[in-house]
């Protein structure tokens, strides 16, 4: 399937400078006496966009060239055209409609058991204080300085147990696992029984024999804040701490065009472990670009024209499985005889893609640092000078933009980066740079090398549904040697994951006196 | 040819003394020389004593002045015309050798067969014939 969708988002906002770039261009080659007229890159015009709005970043099939000459050859232009969504477009929109209903549910009904659970919990030491005197008030003894000292640090440990819990489970969560959290269902059931156990205490020895010793169920209920304030130490150390320690080295490879990583990974189960490599693959992985691998795969559709095999003995002969077998392996002897010159014809492709992108980049660069000049930076005294022809970064940009429109446009198709790159966002990147002083270079960077995926766009994120293929189990452990892929629409994660090794250290104790040296030279000379 | 530190060292040495020939407009003597207080003792094949940090004739050139003169290899150097070369560094010791105004050297060399026929000639028990 050919996406290769070469779009930028010139096509439709074909300013009058542009035109009258490609035509000062084409006549240039035509009648090679007008070449002051190609030089128009000076006489800068401002285009505002046209009010037709188009769908973010569609796409258009079709070539650049005859972007002038629209005009003239299309036949008919149907209301279509100008809308039409590329196949990453449809899949995106189907994905977004997909996982918005079915993970809902069962988020809100963790965040439901957790409320609840958590309600019963706090209110519990309350109850144990309070049950006393809604029930058996004449019998119970005054509560003296000591017991009402008491109260005040059942009161601020359960506050400090409030803040605690909600600052470590109920913060928004950042992704949508596919298991649950299985420490965190330990550490619920964990909470459960030992609450369930205090109130089984409390109820067969406090409530039914109706104890008049206040004291002693006030100092109860403080060991129940007590001993959940040490559950909550415990949630910390599994949750929390258990990960940060480096155990595990993690390899991952996108299995498109081989970037790799290493990441360090601390003991996590194979779904958080995956989740981390993800938010990694946000941040390092360079944005993956489908135009780059088309050569790759006419070479391979290639070698698989090359050779046909024919069954010459007739149908029937052998076995199905035999045949195939052998098939193949006449093929592949075939293949090793034959004296391909393909590499030949890469080589020579290579080199002069090299060339021709290195003579864009430079004429890029120059353009750029042209357009750059045009632009002064006012200071304050002159501003209330001369408030004649200012203008704010914004229109800045969209001065000097055309002058090096041209030019950043053939470097960008060159590279094929053009899909990642709209016109509005290069406009905008360009008044970001003005603004903040920076240099041509400065701007040019995010051009010239692809950047992390997140710098660019969102809906360049492609996917942000993402699939965990693993054969073992997604709530186990991080091992020695687990392997799992992460796939997403255009391509796929392998992870492959590697223990650090035991590391035995012993010492050795060196007296700084003990540094002595004599020359070793055994010169011979001859007299 | 151990030394004892701080005591007077005592050995047997012969007087040998090569002609320099002159070759190629340089004066040579047609031996080479190793070791030397700044080099490493514990290389010498020569010496008893691998502590011994004394200059000793490693080789010599075949039909050369020193051979001529009877220098052997392995003769350690105790005296180069009166300068001492016990306690010299190797470049020192090629100094001395090759001073271009002096056309003779008169080495005091020594070496363990010396010893050894000294001290049999001293032995009573063997009769002399």
């Amino acid at each position: 399937m050919d996406t290769e969708s070469t779009y930028s988002g010139y096509s439709h906002y074909s300013g009058r400078s542009r035109g009258s770039h490609r035509h000062g261009e084409r006549s240039r080659d035509r009648h090679k006496s007008r070449s002051k007229d190609s030089r128009s890159e000076k006489s800068v015009t401002i285009n505002t966009p046209p009010a037709e709005p188009l769908l973010g970043d569609s796409a258009v099939r079709g070539e650049q060239v005859q972007d002038d000459n629209w005009g003239e050859t299309t036949t008919a232009v149907t209301g279509t055209s100008e809308h039409s969504l590329s196949q990453e477009d449809i899949v995106r929109i189907t994905k977004d409609l997909e996982d918005s209903v079915g993970l809902d549910c069962r988020r809100y009904l963790t965040r439901t058991l957790a409320v609840i659970l958590g309600l019963l919990v706090f209110l519990t030491p309350l109850a144990f204080l309070v049950l006393p005197h809604l029930l058996w008030q004449e019998k119970l003894q005054s509560c003296g300085t000591a017991c009402e000292g008491l109260f005040i640090s059942v009161a601020f440990k359960l506050l400090i147990l409030l803040l605690a819990v909600w600052a470590l489970f109920f913060r928004p969560a950042r992704a949508g696992l596919p298991r649950v959290f299985v420490f965190r269902v330990l550490l619920a059931v964990l909470v459960l029984l030992f609450v369930a156990s205090y109130w089984l205490f409390y109820s067969v020895r406090i409530l039914d024999s109706q104890d008049e010793n206040y004291q002693g169920i006030v100092q109860y209920a403080v060991s129940l804040v007590d001993a959940l304030l040490f559950i909550h130490y415990l949630a910390i150390v599994l949750l929390e701490l258990r990960q940060l320690q480096p155990c595990f080295s993690v390899c991952v490879t996108r299995s498109t065009d081989g970037e790799t990583r290493q990441y360090n990974l601390g003991q996590l189960s194979i779904q958080r472990a995956a989740l981390a490599i993800i938010e990694h693959y946000y941040c390092d992985f360079p944005i993956h670009n489908p135009a780059l691998l088309s050569a790759s795969k006419s070479r391979a559709a290639k070698h698989l024209a090359g050779l046909k095999v024919y069954n010459v003995d007739g149908p029937g002969n052998n076995a199905a499985a035999g045949l195939a077998h052998s098939q193949s392996r006449a093929m592949i002897a075939a293949a090793a005889r034959r004296r391909d010159t393909s590499h030949n014809e890469l080589y020579y492709e290579e080199a002069e893609h090299e060339r021709r992108v290195r003579k864009r980049k430079a004429r890029l660069v120059v353009a750029v640092e042209e357009a750059f000049t045009h632009i002064k930076r006012m200071q304050e005294e002159e501003q209330k000078k001369a408030p004649g022809d200012v203008m704010d970064p914004r229109e800045a940009a969209q001065a000097i933009f055309p002058s090096m429109a041209r030019a950043l446009q053939k470097y960008l198709r060159t590279t094929k980066q053009q899909h990642c790159h709209s016109m509005e966002s290069i406009q905008q990147h360009l008044a970001f740079c003005i603004t903040n002083n920076m240099t041509p270079k400065a701007f040019l960077e995010s051009y010239l090398t692809p950047g992390p995926t997140l710098q660019y766009s969102r809906n360049h994120w492609l996917a942000r549904q993402w699939t965990l293929i693993s054969e073992a189990s997604v709530t186990s452990g991080l091992k020695d040697g687990t392997v799992f892929l992460l796939k997403c629409v255009d391509f796929s994660l392998v992870v492959t994951s590697k223990k650090i090794p035991y590391i035995q250290m012993s010492e050795e104790y060196i007296d700084p006196k003990s540094h002595k040296f004599v020359l070793r030279l055994q010169s011979e000379t001859s007299v | 040819m151990s030394f004892i530190p701080g005591q007077p060292v005592t050995a047997v040495v012969e007087r040998i003394e090569i002609q320099k020939l002159r070759q190629d407009g340089n004066l040579i003597l047609g031996f080479s020389i190793g070791g030397g207080i700044d080099q490493d003792p514990g290389q010498n094949p020569f010496s008893e004593d691998k502590t011994d940090k004394g200059i000793y004739v490693t080789r010599t050139s075949p039909g050369g002045p020193a051979e001529a003169a009877g220098l052997k290899v392995g003769d350690k150097i105790m005296q180069v015309n009166g300068w001492d070369m016990t306690m010299v560094t190797h470049d020192q010791a090629r100094k001395k050798l090759t001073k271009k105004n002096e056309d003779v050297v008169r080495l005091l060399v020594t070496r363990k067969s010396l010893e050894d026929a000294v001290k049999k000639s001293m032995n009573p028990c063997y009769p002399r014939p």
